[in-house]
């Protein structure tokens, strides 16, 4: 997505509009979107990525918010319009990571640490104690590990002289990003509201999901002072009104980004599922009002609350390396000199001649989470060229989808009617073939690509009765194009039994760590 | 056997020259080494810079070989990128439109679909990623003759099939009818390839303005005509998307 792609609003029939913020992993943007749900104009800004000693991702969250500011004001202007066409904003954030800040001044007091960060990989062990890292899943969801906020709060709280001390006295917020700009935005040191919404809040390991409140007990055990915490909202409510240049603005959504996409690809009922392809995949699934605990190395999540709506509960699935294993085969493979042609490669051949490509490049995720595991590329013979290669590697990400699809199915007992997707590799027509193959079931993608914008502007725009209800965001789902299934039941099974021995060979790679 | 161009035979030796060694070389070794006066070596290495096959270092002055010589060999663009740069505008266009849009490239004597976008109704729709449609009597197939010599020659050497009682078939009416597709930028084909069916398309160019596909929506006749003639703002669409197209392609290197 470039951001030269805007359009004056005139060509959208003018307003009024709801403007969406993504602050995201590498950059914040904001997209104004009219009342069909289409792009008006976009703005977006990297901000820096701080690498102190391996395994640590840092943000500056001062930095952040100047650029968040700077991107509302820049998509406006784009748009050609002012604040008062705008009737609400709404927000989705990366997800997890986290940033302490003196309530007084409203001063970060350390770099926020990212969700990628692993330096708390040992305090979620020592967390664990005997009973390993399913010691909260049943109250959070999910197991202990270095993505969650929790375990961040703590380590902040351990390692900043005089933290402890001064957050037990009241004087220091935590927040993920969501919390960061809101609180900024509805004022900051001057009444800014200091609140979450539930997707957000169920990713700290903090959250119990059936309270939707923070569970005292959890906290005691990791380590974090309740007075720290903000207040848990839904997702769809009008959190209070932005001061400053957006003055009077209903700040109305939080998602996490993930959430975000799926709202935006219109899920709202159990079984619907959307999964986002992009350097890694995130897959979720609507497993309605009930949260449903996995068996099979699933996350249980919060997909969403409307206001005081019953809150939907979602199955969280990722795969670790998708596209990047497409950047791989073209940066360190040199196979290929652009992403896109992969395709062209992959296509000039019929099938994978008998090579299978298991990307366990730092080990198995969901369903197996084996660490011992390392990458794998089996059924090498004279006859393989780099074509079957490239088609191994497509081939790769469809059979991930498989198992995560195949997990959830099992988790939830509901089977999967069509996988919606979104990301930078729907542009693969083959990949997306192939995934419709072996899950055998169509897969279909939207008419605009910005889901997780698109989320977190249903979500503002409900909370202000910009759109009635959800039937109305349904209607502006568009199907760009859907692919349906062509392989014959035969070779689905015998290809994904071949994937699954491939699977096998890459376990126990790694011998005992010392 | 025709005379031969001085003028290419020393740029020729210029750039084989530059090509000889790992150094940058300055105006006079190169005039020397080639035996031309200085101001005729001059002319010729200003003309291949401004072509791009020479480069002027800027701290030296000297020359070295300029990166569209690379670009030369290298110059096919992958069709799947062309999918991938056109996938947000194709979008917007079949929204805006309300109609489906057809990405296609030249392929053997044919346009080859690489890319398709559903008309955004509910109704059941089949992915025509893939397919091939005729080059003389489809919008899309129109606009690659016109602008594509590789693509007329095939038009004109195949043979045009009759589809509808409006399919052009006559040579001497093809490139008359291709003749306004590059006056007016854009091509039509009113129930010629499919009766009921109207479509509208507009070239993509990439960098060196070099045809590389084209773009447009198709529709029930009805919708996508008023009157006999075209309505113009889908026409305005269609070439707007084809602009925007191109100029991502323009924007960035390959």
């Amino acid at each position: 997505m470039s951001d030269t792609h805007e359009t004056h609003a005139s060509a959208h029939g003018g307003g009024p509009f709801i403007a969406a913020i993504d602050q995201g992993t590498t950059s914040s943007r904001c997209i104004v979107f009219d009342k069909d749900g289409r792009i008006v104009a976009v703005d977006q800004k990297e901000h820096e990525q701080i690498l102190p000693k391996p395994g640590w991702v840092e943000h500056d969250a001062a930095e952040i918010w100047t650029n968040v500011q700077q991107v509302v004001k820049g998509a406006m202007e784009k748009a050609g319009i002012t604040k008062d066409d705008v009737l609400a904003l709404g927000i989705t954030n990366q997800r997890e990571t986290t940033v302490l800040w003196e309530k007084a001044t409203g001063r970060p007091v350390h770099n926020a640490i990212v969700w990628q960060d692993t330096r708390t990989d040992g305090l979620c062990r020592e967390l664990g104690r005997n009973v390993g890292q399913d010691r909260f899943r049943r109250e959070t969801g999910l197991p202990l590990a270095s993505y969650f906020a929790g375990p961040k709060i703590r380590w902040l709280l351990d390692n900043v002289e005089g933290l402890r001390e001064r957050a037990e006295k009241g004087e220091i917020l935590f927040g993920t990003m969501d919390s960061w700009v809101i609180w900024n935005l509805t004022g900051g040191p001057d009444g800014g509201r200091h609140v979450t919404d539930v997707t957000n809040a169920s990713r700290t390991l903090l959250m119990n999901l059936h309270t939707m409140d923070w569970d005292e007990k959890i906290c005691a055990s990791i380590g974090v002072p309740m007075a720290v915490l903000p207040e848990i909202r839904s997702s769809a409510e009008v959190y209070g009104e932005a001061t400053g240049d957006l003055a009077g603005l209903p700040v109305a959504s939080a998602l996490g980004d993930q959430q975000a996409a799926l709202f935006g690809q219109t899920c709202f009922d159990q079984g619907e599922a959307k999964s986002t392809y992009g350097t890694g995949t995130f897959l979720l699934m609507n497993t309605g009002h009930q949260p449903v605990n996995s068996y099979n190395g699933l996350l249980t999540t919060v997909g969403y609350r409307i206001g005081d709506q019953e809150p939907v509960f979602a199955l969280e699935g990722s795969i670790a390396v998708t596209g990047s294993l497409v950047q791989w085969m073209r940066d360190q493979m040199g196979l290929i000199n652009s992403a896109a042609e992969i395709e062209t490669l992959a296509s000039s051949v019929e099938d994978n001649g008998g090579a299978y490509f298991v990307p366990a490049f730092s080990g198995l995720f969901a369903p197996y989470w084996r660490s011992d595991a390392r990458g794998v590329i089996a059924g090498l013979t004279r006859y393989v060229t780099k074509a079957h290669l490239a088609r191994a590697v497509l081939e790769a990400t469809a059979w991930q989808t498989r198992e995560i699809v195949d997990a959830m199915q099992k988790d939830s007992g509901v089977e999967l009617s069509a996988l919606k997707v979104d990301g930078g590799m729907t542009a693969n027509n083959l990949l997306m073939q192939t995934i419709s193959d072996v899950l055998d079931a169509p897969v279909v993608r939207p008419m605009v690509a910005e889901t997780t914008c698109l989320g977190a502007a249903y979500a503002a725009g409900l909370a202000v009765g910009f759109w009635s209800d959800t039937d109305e965001l349904r209607a502006n789902w568009k199907r760009a194009a859907e692919w349906t299934p062509r392989m014959d039941a035969d070779t689905r099974e015998r290809e994904y039994r071949n994937w699954l021995k491939a699977v096998e060979r890459t376990k126990g790679w790694i011998e005992e760590e010392s | 056997m025709a005379r031969t161009i001085q003028s290419l035979e020393r740029a020729a030796a210029v750039l084989r020259l530059l090509a000889g060694g790992e150094r940058r070389l300055g105006l006079s070794e190169i005039a020397s080494a080639l035996d031309l006066a200085k101001g005729t070596a001059h002319g010729l290495i200003r003309t291949l810079q401004q072509e791009g096959f020479v480069e002027q270092d800027p701290a030296t002055g000297r020359y070295q070989l300029g990166a569209e010589l690379l670009r030369l060999g290298n110059s096919y663009l992958d069709v799947h990128e062309l999918r991938a740069r056109a996938l947000v505008w194709t979008d917007d266009l079949a929204r805006s439109s309300g109609e489906s849009v057809y990405l296609g490239v030249l392929h053997q004597q044919g346009v080859l679909i690489v890319h398709h976008v559903f008309r955004p109704d509910d109704s059941r729709q089949v992915l025509e990623v893939g397919a091939m449609q005729p080059l003389h009597s489809t919008a899309l197939g129109k606009v690659l003759a016109a602008y594509d010599p590789v693509a007329l020659s095939e038009a004109l050497e195949g043979e045009r099939q009759a589809f509808t009682e409006r399919t052009v078939t006559g040579e001497a009416e093809f490139e008359a009818a291709l003749e306004v597709v590059r006056s007016r930028g854009w091509a039509a084909d009113v129930e010629e390839t499919w009766d009921g069916l109207a479509s509208v398309a507009a070239p993509i160019f990439d960098r060196r303005r070099m045809p590389v596909g084209a773009v447009g929506v198709t529709g029930a006749v009805e919708r996508v005509c008023e009157g006999d003639e075209l309505r113009p703002l889908l026409v305005a669409a269609v070439r707007d998307t084809a602009r925007a197209v191109s100029r991502d392609l323009g924007a960035r290197r390959f």
